[in-house]
C-alpha cells in the first residue's frame, strides 16, 4: 500500500531533486588541479627519498631492514664494508613500477633514512628509469630535506 | 639397551614431564633432548662446561637457589621447572646484566637475524633499559685475515677460548682482565694460526667474532643455503653453503656426527673466493702459432675429435686430477677405453710404481672415521696431518686426548697439535731403514712373522729405543691403526715403504689406513684412472703408461683433467718439459696458469666446486652427491658433459646420457654390491736398503695447507692467512756454515740439470742434511721431485 502511494506521487524523484537543489547553491569543492591542488597530510606517502644527516653523512647503514620488509619485493640493497670500517650500501635501487606505497620501508628504517616525500607528481619517459637508483634517491633527500624534516617533526609526537 | 645402561637412568622431571636420562648427564642435555628449551649462550655440546654466563638459571625443587642448568647433574626424582617465576626472574635478570654493555647495533651487525643474544633478548630482555649510564667500548682486535672481530660486542661467553684449547689444540683467544676489564684476545696482537680457527664465527653467540671475507655482504635471513661436500681433502665435510643472488657469501658446517660434526677446516670455510678468481677460465681458447684467441665449444670438440683420430692411441697421455668427481673421472677412462688409450693415470703426487699391481681397489681409511678416536694406539706414518687432513687430525687429536699414544715417523719436521708418544723424524734416505728397524722390533716380539724373504734384511738390523716402543706400544693395545700419508706417496720408495707399513699392521694387527689429500682419490682408484686396472680393479691385460712414464718417455698428445701440473704433479720440472714438447696439449680445466698458456694448445673451461654436481666417495666409503649452488659463466660447462660432447664427436659408444644420473647408474652397475673394503696388499715387493753418501743434502717438500689444490690457491683470505714467503728454502743452521750460505740471501738449489733460486731461512727443526722446500708453488716448480739429492750454492755476497 505504501510502495503504492510512493510511486504514484513521484516520492523518489522528488527526494532525490531535493539534493541536487541543496548542492546548487553550495560551496564548490572541486579543485582545479594543477593550478589548484589538495592540502596533503605530513604522513603523506609519495616519491621515495634517502636522507642525510647534517653532516652530510649518507642515514642509511645498509641494515636491509627495508628490503625485507618490503611486501612487493620493489627494494634491492647491495652492502659492503666501506673504508672506514663502518657498512654501506653500494646499491639501493627501489623499483617504482613495484612499489605500492605502503610506507612499510620508512617504518622500518632505525636510522629514518629511507622516507616518502610528498612529491607525487613523476613521470617516466624511458623502460628503466623507474628503479630509483641510490643518487637519485639521495638527490631527492637532499632536494626536499627541509620539508621531510619538518614532517617528521610534526608526526613524532604521535610515536 | 644393555642392562648396565638401564640402572644408569634417572627420572626426572622437567616442567611437569617425566624424562628419563642417564645418571650425572647436565640438565641442559637432558632438557635439549626432551624438546624444552632452556636459554644459554657459555654451553656448547661440544665444549666443557664453564657455567660463566649465567643464562641458563632454572628453578629445581628443594634448591634454595636457581641453579644453572649446564653445570647440575641430573639425579634421581629431580623436579626443574625452566618457566617458574624464580627461574624467569633469575633468566630476566641475567639477561638484564648481559644488555647493560652489550651495543644496541643489530641493524649494522652481521650477526643480526642469527644472534643468539638477540633471540633470547626478545623472550627475556626488558623493553626499556634502566642503565643510564656509559657502555663500555673494547678496542678491537685484528686477530687475522679470516676472523673479524667487534670486541665491544663479546659477552664473555669463553666459547672461543674454549675451542682452542679443547678442539683446535692451538691456545691462541683468551681472557685479560676481570670483572668489567675483562676482554678477549691473544693478548700479543697476532693471526689466528689454527686451521680451525673459522669455527670460532659459528661458536661465537653474537657478533663479535666474524667471517671477515665476507664481513657486511649479506644479512643473515636473505641466504640461501645449500648443501655441499668439502673440495679439498678425503674427508669429505658436510657444508652448508649460503648464497645471494648467485654469489656464494659464505661457507658453514653442516653437523654430521659421522663425519665432521659441528666443525669444518678454514680450508673448506673460505675456499669458495676461488671461484671469484681472476685466474677463471670463462671461455673455450686454442693457440692459434702462438696468439691466444677465444673459439666455441662445436669447434673445439670437433678439432679436439679430430686431432685426437690422428694419433696412435699409445700417443696419446690422459692426466686426471683427483679432486674430480666420480663421473668425470669414469667418463674419463671410459673415453680413454674407447679410444684404446691406456695411458691413463690420476695418481700425479706419487713416483714410485713399482709395486703397483698389488694396490687395493679402493685404498681408504681402514676403519670409520668416527672409530678413530676410539683407537689406543696410532702410528702415523708420512703424513703432515694437520695440513692433509685437518678434520682427520682432529680425530686424531681426541683419541689423544682420551690418552691414545700417537706416534709419528716422518721424512721431516712437522707440526702436530697434540701430544705426541714420540715424533721420529728421519731423513727421506733414511726412512725405509727406520721402518725396517720398527718392523724388526714387531717381528721380534710377535707371534706373527714377516714374510720370509724380508728375514735377513730384519734380522741385520738395528731396533733403537724409539722403534722399540712403538713396537711395544702396538703390540700391547687392542685397537691400534697405522696411517700412511702423502709424505710417503712422494717419496721415491713408496712401494717398499708402504709394504713395511703394511706388516706393521699386520703384525700388530692394526688397522691400516690410507690418509690421501686429494678429494676423490679412493674414488679414483675403484673408478679405474689408472693405467693397469679397469672400474673395480679389472685387470688390463696390456697395461698403459703410469703418470711417471708418461713424463719420462713423453706422448705427442696429453689431455689433462682438472690439473695444474706445475703444481699438483710430482714431478713438476719433468711434467713441465714434457708437455713443451707435446705436440698437442689439452687442459679441461677450471682455472689457467702461466705456464699453461705456454704448453697448452687448448684449454676447455669446466665447472669447479659449487658450480658443478657430482658425487665423491670420502676416505671412509662414503658416498656423497652434491649439486650446483650458484651457476657458472655461460661458456663454462659441466665436466661429464665435456666428456660426454667429445665422446659424440669422436662417435663412440655409449656416450648419449641426457642427464648425469645416467652416468652415475652405469656406474652404480658397474660396481658389485658385494665389493669388500680391503686395503690388503696382494703381494710384497722385494726391499732393498740404498746407501747413499754420508755428506750428500737432500731435500724434502711437501704442499703448505693452502696450495693443495688449484681453489684453495686461488682463495685470497687464505692466501692472506698462509702468510708463506713463497721463494723461501729452509735450512739447519750447521748447514748454513757447512754449505757457505747467507741467512736471507738466495741459495740455488740444484736437482741434477733442474734448479731454482730460493732465499735461505734458518730454521733449527730441520735436519742437518736435508733443506726443506714447500711444493705448489712457482719457484719449487722448477725442481723435481720432493725427495731427492741436491746441491746447494750462494749467489750473494755477505
Amino acid at each position: 500500500m505504501i510502495h503504492f502511494l510512493k510511486s504514484f506521487s513521484l516520492w523518489e524523484l522528488l527526494k532525490g531533486l531535493s539534493l541536487t537543489g541543496k548542492k546548487l547553491g553550495a560551496k564548490k569543492i572541486t579543485i582545479q588541479y594543477p593550478e589548484e591542488k589538495t592540502p596533503q597530510s605530513p604522513r603523506f606517502r609519495g616519491l621515495h627519498a634517502l636522507r642525510r644527516y647534517p653532516s652530510g653523512e649518507e642515514r642509511c647503514i645498509g641494515c636491509k631492514l627495508c628490503e625485507a620488509v618490503c611486501p612487493a619485493l620493489a627494494i634491492t640493497i647491495d652492502t659492503e664494508e666501506r673504508d672506514d670500517g663502518t657498512r654501506r650500501t653500494t646499491r639501493y635501487d627501489i623499483d617504482l613500477f613495484k612499489c605500492i606505497y605502503c610506507g612499510f620501508c620508512e617504518e622500518a628504517c632505525p636510522v629514518d633514512a629511507v622516507v616518502e616525500t610528498r612529491n607525487f607528481e613523476y613521470h617516466f619517459e624511458n623502460r628503466g628509469e623507474q628503479i630509483m637508483k641510490k643518487e637519485d634517491l639521495l638527490a631527492i633527500g637532499d632536494k626536499y630535506e627541509e620539508q621531510i624534516a619538518q614532517d617528521r617533526e610534526t608526526d613524532a609526537v604521535y610515536r | 639397551m644393555t642392562d648396565q645402561s638401564q640402572q644408569d637412568l634417572v627420572t626426572i622431571t622437567i616442567d611437569g614431564v617425566e624424562v628419563q636420562a642417564p645418571r650425572n648427564a647436565m640438565l641442559i642435555e637432558v632438557a635439549d633432548q626432551a624438546g624444552v628449551s632452556i636459554p644459554r649462550f657459555c654451553y656448547h655440546k661440544h665444549l666443557s662446561v664453564a657455567a660463566n654466563c649465567r643464562m641458563c638459571m632454572v628453578e629445581v625443587e628443594k634448591a634454595p637457589k636457581p641453579l644453572p642448568a649446564c653445570a647440575t647433574p641430573v639425579s634421581d626424582g629431580m623436579k626443574v621447572f625452566t618457566r617458574s617465576e624464580l627461574a624467569l626472574d633469575a633468566q630476566k635478570g641475567t639477561m638484564e646484566f648481559l644488555l647493560i654493555n652489550h651495543p644496541l647495533d643489530c641493524p649494522v651487525c652481521d650477526q643480526g637475524g642469527e644472534c643468539e643474544l638477540q633471540d633470547v633478548a626478545m623472550g627475556y630482555g626488558g623493553d626499556v633499559s634502566r642503565f643510564n649510564e656509559r657502555k663500555r667500548v673494547v678496542r678491537d682486535k685484528n686477530i687475522g685475515p679470516l676472523v673479524s672481530t667487534d670486541m665491544t660486542r663479546c659477552i664473555h661467553c669463553t666459547r672461543c677460548v674454549r675451542f682452542g684449547t679443547e678442539i683446535a689444540g692451538v691456545s691462541e683467544l683468551g681472557a685479560t682482565g676481570r670483572g668489567e676489564f675483562m676482554e678477549i684476545g691473544t693478548y700479543v696482537e697476532k693471526s689466528l694460526s689454527s686451521e680451525l680457527s673459522g669455527n670460532v664465527i659459528d661458536l661465537c653467540p653474537v657478533g663479535a667474532l666474524n667471517a671477515k671475507p665476507s664481513r657486511m655482504k649479506a644479512r643473515a635471513w636473505e641466504m640461501v643455503e645449500h648443501s655441499n661436500i668439502s673440495a679439498h681433502d678425503s674427508f669429505g665435510s658436510n657444508l652448508i653453503m649460503h648464497t645471494l643472488r648467485n654469489e656464494v657469501i659464505r661457507v658453514v658446517p653442516q653437523e654430521n656426527p659421522d663425519v665432521n660434526e659441528t666443525w669444518i677446516s678454514d680450508r673448506d670455510r673460505f675456499s669458495y673466493e676461488g671461484i671469484y678468481s681472476d685466474n677463471r677460465l670463462t671461455h673455450v681458447m686454442h693457440k692459434n702459432t702462438s696468439e691466444w684467441e677465444k673459439s666455441n665449444w662445436s669447434e673445439a670438440l670437433h678439432t679436439i675429435a679430430e686431432t685426437l683420430k690422428q694419433y696412435e692411441a699409445e700417443d696419446v697421455g690422459f692426466l686426471v686430477s683427483p679432486n674430480q668427481s666420480n663421473e668425470e673421472i669414469y667418463l674419463t677412462q671410459k673415453l680413454a677405453r674407447a679410444l684404446s688409450v691406456n695411458n691413463i693415470d690420476h695418481r700425479v703426487n706419487q713416483i714410485d710404481f713399482e709395486h703397483d699391481h698389488a694396490d687395493p681397489a679402493f685404498p681408504w681409511l681402514g676403519q670409520n672415521i668416527a672409530d678413530l678416536e676410539k683407537q689406543d694406539v696410532i702410528l702415523i706414518v708420512g703424513s703432515d696431518l694437520r695440513s692433509e687432513q685437518p678434520m682427520l687430525a682432529h680425530r686424531v687429536r681426541k683419541a689423544s686426548a682420551r690418552g691414545a699414544k700417537v706416534f709419528v715417523v716422518n721424512p721431516h719436521h712437522c707440526e702436530f697439535h697434540m701430544n705426541l708418544s714420540s715424533h721420529v723424524v728421519v731423513k727421506p734416505q733414511d726412512w725405509l731403514e727406520s721402518l725396517v728397524s720398527l718392523l724388526a722390533g714387531l717381528n721380534n716380539n710377535s707371534e706373527l712373522k714377516a714374510p720370509n724373504e724380508w728375514q735377513t734384511l730384519l734380522s741385520s738390523a738395528k731396533v733403537d729405543d724409539d722403534m722399540a716402543g712403538i713396537a711395544k706400544a702396538l703390540l700391547n693395545k687392542e685397537n691400534t691403526s697405522v696411517l700412511v700419508g702423502s709424505l710417503m706417496r712422494s717419496h721415491y720408495e713408496y712401494s717398499s715403504l708402504r709394504a713395511i707399513s703394511f706388516s706393521l699392521a699386520q703384525l700388530s694387527g692394526s688397522c691400516f689406513g690410507y690418509v690421501s689429500t686429494a678429494s676423490n682419490a679412493s674414488g679414483a682408484s675403484l673408478l679405474g684412472a689408472l693405467p693397469h686396472r679397469e672400474v673395480m680393479s679389472k685387470a688390463i691385460d696390456e697395461p698403459g703408461m703410469n703418470y711417471q712414464q708418461m713424463i719420462q718417455t713423453p706422448r705427442k698428445v696429453f689431455v689433462l683433467i682438472g690439473l695444474e701440473p706445475e703444481w699438483d704433479c710430482a714431478l713438476p720440472a719433468q711434467t713441465l718439459k714434457a708437455l713443451e714438447q707435446a705436440e698437442v696439449v689439452i687442459a679441461i680445466n677450471s682455472f689457467m696458469t702461466e705456464a699453461m698458456q705456454e704448453y697448452c694448445d687448448w684449454m676447455l673451461p669446466i665447472k669447479c666446486y659449487a658450480e658443478a654436481e657430482g658425487t665423491k666417495i670420502n676416505i671412509e666409503g662414503r658416498w656423497q652427491a652434491y649439486s650446483n649452488v650458484v651457476d657458472a659463466e655461460v661458456e663454462v660447462k659441466d665436466g661429464w658433459k665435456i666428456l660426454r660432447m667429445l665422446g659424440a664427436e669422436l662417435q663412440l659408444d655409449g656416450f648419449d646420457y641426457v642427464d648425469i644420473n645416467d652416468v652415475r647408474k652405469e656406474i652404480s652397475q658397474q660396481l658389485n654390491e658385494s665389493f669388500e673394503f680391503s686395503n690388503e696388499l696382494s703381494s710384497m715387493p722385494n726391499i732393498e736398503l740404498k746407501h747413499w753418501e754420508p755428506d750428500i743434502v737432500f731435500s724434502t717438500g711437501a704442499a703448505p695447507i693452502y696450495t693443495v689444490d688449484a681453489i684453495v690457491r686461488n682463495a685470497s683470505s687464505l692466501k692472506q692467512a698462509q702468510d708463506l714467503d713463497e721463494s723461501v728454502v729452509m735450512v739447519n743452521a750447521t748447514d748454513v756454515e757447512k754449505y757457505g750460505l747467507l741467512e736471507g740471501k738466495w741459495v740455488k738449489v740444484s736437482q741434477g740439470e733442474d734448479s731454482s733460486i730460493f732465499k735461505c731461512v734458518v730454521n733449527n727443526d730441520i735436519l742437518p742434511g736435508t733443506v726443506h722446500i714447500p711444493t705448489g708453488l712457482p719457484r719449487s716448480e722448477k725442481l723435481g721431485s720432493a725427495y731427492a739429492v741436491v746441491e746447494l750454492k750462494n749467489l750473494s755476497v755477505a
